[in-house]
């Protein structure tokens, strides 16, 4: 079951990428989302396109892994693309087959969404490829610590997220262990009728919300013979480092966006 | 040798309003010396975990006390008392909070304040001490039960404690890991003079230790030498416990009539009596 | 019901870039009613080989041949249940697969689940808590409200309850302590003898391996690398130390004992009642002679 999981998974390497500050790599993606919507031609979206493609291969992080990415998202696209083929009817004739007609202008705004769905799944693919999840955390952790002054409780929030971060492998294997177990003992999830199937669920669920429950029971118990007692006077071990590359990183981006608005129409 | 640790006449119930219902610690005393290892065995329920929960205040007796230092331990000084001990604790997962090794290990450091520098030398000095120096950024479902344990081991020293308490810290690991981590304190000891408390129920490591102690029901049934311990015998399998296999082949070849002197809680000693009472005729 | 595994490969996450060889042509067959032991360390395929026993994992190359029904490689294997049923395995730290809400319901979920009546699941449910020195009243109680060894022990009455035919045990005596695990073990060999359940037992234990299989396997980074009787198994003293393992301690202090005086043992004690007799008729002997 685990080894399905790729999309999403974090890849360790060492291109420039991997190395860049994650607070600047959500603040880019953060930022790229938004100047997507600036293309609305063909310049501009090859530009986007290009820019994308870019990234990509200064993340050296192989094309399998961001297509596996566009999976979930195949059929979206699909469905807006032949959308705009179909009711969009501007522009010359280009194709035309009994009551089929399609137009110009439809092919191209599908190609455009198209586009538009691929580089923000890219994108997004390369943050969570090229960024540890705890190194995600950590970014948005001292990306929010001002909120600590409307009392936000920046602190605790991270924490749980740290946590959560490091048993998802283990919980993930906790229930691939019970699933065996059941259904070593005749439960069947996946034939049978739906009703059957769904009661199928609680011989699961029950063991891994208990155990859940012991465990995180132990290692409250853990944190406190450790030393925790909440946020005050807690020093930080995990330092994040911004430098020259990751103010270049937003530079760029800073100059794609100009390059956009320039040639948009 | 300064007293490091001490229980005395302590007396807990989990179910203090069930006058019937049996204590689960009862008037237990004893007392660590600096340096020393002390092993606590008895079957399970027999008071043992709770005992670790009294010695760092997770619990507090409702009679006698528990002194750190010679300190009773009470809420005031409990943070400071707890800063001078480390403890390592049966499940190697529900203890490792850190997302890698380092970051585990620094945990105890960040929740006292150490400043950043020192954090990151007292790290790898103690990932050093216990051999896991090569794995800094691995993550915890990539690592052994051994290995697990090896980490709480090094977070618990990060903080340079007087006194290390491993709570059944082998009871779920396979050989191997048993053997690393019996390794790994023994080696510490050797290096730094460790007082350590081991609470199990498992006899090799009973055997390591310099004094024993036997708890029954609640109840300290005997503290000795491990000698003096397993010369109990019976009374140890009785309780819920196992004889070395040396102690177990010699009253086997008394009851075969074999002639052999005395006790014999090593495999050295028990092959060294049949040469000298029988093959050396 | 016999159990033969026929060039068996494994490997997991096949097609992906993150596939793993996890067992290399593995070929060795579990005759019915015999005691079979399957060592190695963690790594060495066992948890992977054992769901294969009941088909909870089919090979990617070779055959499983369990009974009557074949698990071919690459081929969909249809209705796998009644395999399940005759194949039961009791896997490490069993009492976490307890759910239901009383002790009674959760040993009826297995027999339950292949048919059985809930009348005839509640009989075998009410006959196997004693067979698992559990008093009766705890059949009324909810499994979480028990302490581990007796969860463990209610866990196992709910495979044994499938009445299979072969029972698979994944160290079974993980965490317990002394007593504990001397009780699970007997108790295991009393049902094999008793009822000639075919017992294979996963195991790193050296010296359970020795006292109570027929027949030991030894797995090393997924190859089956030896495989013979005990006595036969524990003479190969080079193999072993080459594989990081040792002999029971009954079988290398028979080996010191041999060493000092210079004689052989008739045979490969497995058992220190079995020692004890030996060292003292050799002792006999010896003075005899002299």
């Amino acid at each position: 079951m685990m080894e399905k999981m790729i999309f999403g998974r974090f890849l360790p390497g060492d291109s420039p990428v991997h190395k860049l500050d994650p607070r600047s790599k959500l603040i880019f993606v953060f930022a790229f989302i938004i100047i997507v919507f600036l293309a609305n031609n063909t310049v501009t979206y090859a530009l986007l396109l290009a820019f994308t493609l870019l990234v990509v291969l200064v993340s050296r992080i192989r094309l399998y892994f961001l297509i596996n990415g566009l999976k979930p998202v195949l059929f979206l696209m699909a469905f807006t693309f032949l959308l705009h083929i179909f009711m969009t009817r501007e522009g010359a004739v280009v194709f035309e087959w009994k009551f089929i007609t399609i137009y110009e202008e439809g092919l191209r705004q599908g190609i455009f969404i198209s586009i538009r769905f691929l580089v923000l799944v890219f994108m997004t693919s390369i943050l969570t490829l090229t960024t540890s999840p705890i190194s995600i955390t950590d970014g948005i952790e001292v990306l929010l610590n001002p909120l600590k002054a409307v009392k936000v409780p920046v602190h605790e929030l991270a924490l749980m997220m740290s946590i959560s971060l490091r048993f998802i492998p283990t919980l993930m294997d906790e229930t691939d262990k019970i699933m065996k177990a059941q259904m070593a003992r005749g439960s069947d999830l996946s034939s049978g009728p739906i009703k059957d199937r769904i009661k199928a669920v609680v011989p699961l669920l029950v063991p891994l919300f208990v155990s859940a429950f012991k465990r995180a029971e132990d290692l409250a118990t853990a944190m406190e013979v450790r030393g925790y007692r909440g946020g005050e006077g807690r020093t930080r071990y995990r330092k994040l480092k911004w430098d020259m590359s990751d103010t270049f990183a937003l530079v760029l981006l800073g100059a794609m966006a100009v390059l956009l608005f320039f040639y948009r129409s | 040798m300064p007293e490091i640790l001490s229980l005395n006449n302590v007396t807990f119930s989990y179910t203090p309003e069930e006058k019937r219902s049996r204590n689960a610690v009862e008037n237990v005393s004893f007392s660590v010396q600096e340096g020393e290892w002390i092993a606590i065995v008895g079957h399970n329920g027999s008071g043992k975990s709770t005992i670790a929960k009294l010695m760092n205040g997770l619990l507090y007796p409702q009679q006698g006390d528990v002194r750190i230092l010679r300190e009773v331990l009470n809420e005031e000084n409990l943070w400071e008392s707890r800063s001078q001990m480390g403890m390592v604790f049966q499940n190697p997962d529900n203890q490792f909070v850190g997302a890698t090794v380092q970051d585990d290990v620094a945990f105890a450091l960040e929740n006292n304040g150490v400043p950043f520098e020192e954090m990151v030398e007292r790290v790898h000095a103690a990932l050093e001490q216990v051999k896991m120096g090569n794995f800094l950024d691995h993550e915890p479902h990539h690592l052994s039960g051994g290995q697990k344990q090896r980490v709480a081991i090094a977070g618990a020293l990060a903080l340079k404690p007087k006194l290390l308490i491993l709570d059944e810290a082998t009871s779920m690991l396979d050989p191997q890991g048993r053997a690393e981590v019996l390794q790994t304190v023994q080696a510490l000891r050797a290096e730094t003079g460790l007082t350590v408390i081991s609470i199990t129920h498992d006899l090799e490591e009973a055997m390591l230790a310099d004094r024993v102690l036997f708890m029954n029901d609640g109840k300290k049934f005997a503290e000795g030498s491990p000698d003096e311990i397993f010369a109990l015998g019976d009374k140890l399998v009785e309780f819920g416990l196992d004889l070395p296999f040396a102690m177990k082949l010699s009253k086997l070849l008394q009851k075969e009539g074999v002639p052999l002197m005395g006790q014999h809680m090593t495999e050295e000693e028990l092959v060294n009596d049949l040469w000298t009472s029988n093959f050396n005729k | 019901m016999d159990i033969k595994l026929q060039q068996v490969s494994y490997a997991y996450a096949q097609g992906t870039p993150f596939e793993k060889r996890a067992l290399f042509d593995i070929d060795f067959e579990i005759p019915s009613h015999t005691y079979q032991a399957i060592i190695g360390h963690t790594g060495s395929g066992k948890s992977t080989i054992l769901q294969h026993f009941n088909a909870l994992l089919k090979p990617t190359s070779g055959e499983v041949h369990i009974g009557d029904r074949i698990v071919v490689a690459g081929k969909k294997a249809k209705d796998l249940k009644a395999v399940r049923q005759k194949v039961g395995i009791v896997f490490q730290f069993p009492e976490h697969q307890l759910f239901e809400e009383t002790v009674l319901k959760d040993i009826m979920f297995g027999p339950m689940n292949f048919g059985v009546s809930e009348k005839e699941a509640e009989a075998r449910a009410r006959e196997l808590v004693g067979l698992v020195s559990l008093p009766e009243d705890v059949l009324e109680k909810s499994p979480f409200d028990l302490s581990g060894g007796q969860m463990r022990r209610v866990a196992i009455a709910g495979v044994l309850a499938m009445e299979p035919e072969v029972i698979v045990l994944d160290e079974p005596t993980a965490g317990l302590d002394p007593r504990g695990q001397k009780e699970i073990m007997d108790m295991f060999y009393k049902l094999h003898q008793e009822r000639g359940l075919t017992t294979i037992l996963v195991t790193h234990s050296m010296e359970d391996a020795a006292r109570y299989a027929d027949n030991i396997v030894i797995m090393h980074e997924g190859k089956n690398v030896l495989r013979g009787t005990p006595q036969d198994i524990f003479k190969d003293v080079e193999t072993l130390k080459n594989l990081r393992l040792e002999p029971p301690r009954i079988v290398r202090f028979q080996q010191k004992i041999e060493k000092m005086i210079n004689t052989p043992f008739s045979k490969i004690c497995l058992t220190e009642e079995e020692l004890a007799t030996e060292i003292a008729r050799v002792l006999r002997e010896e003075r005899a002679e002299s």
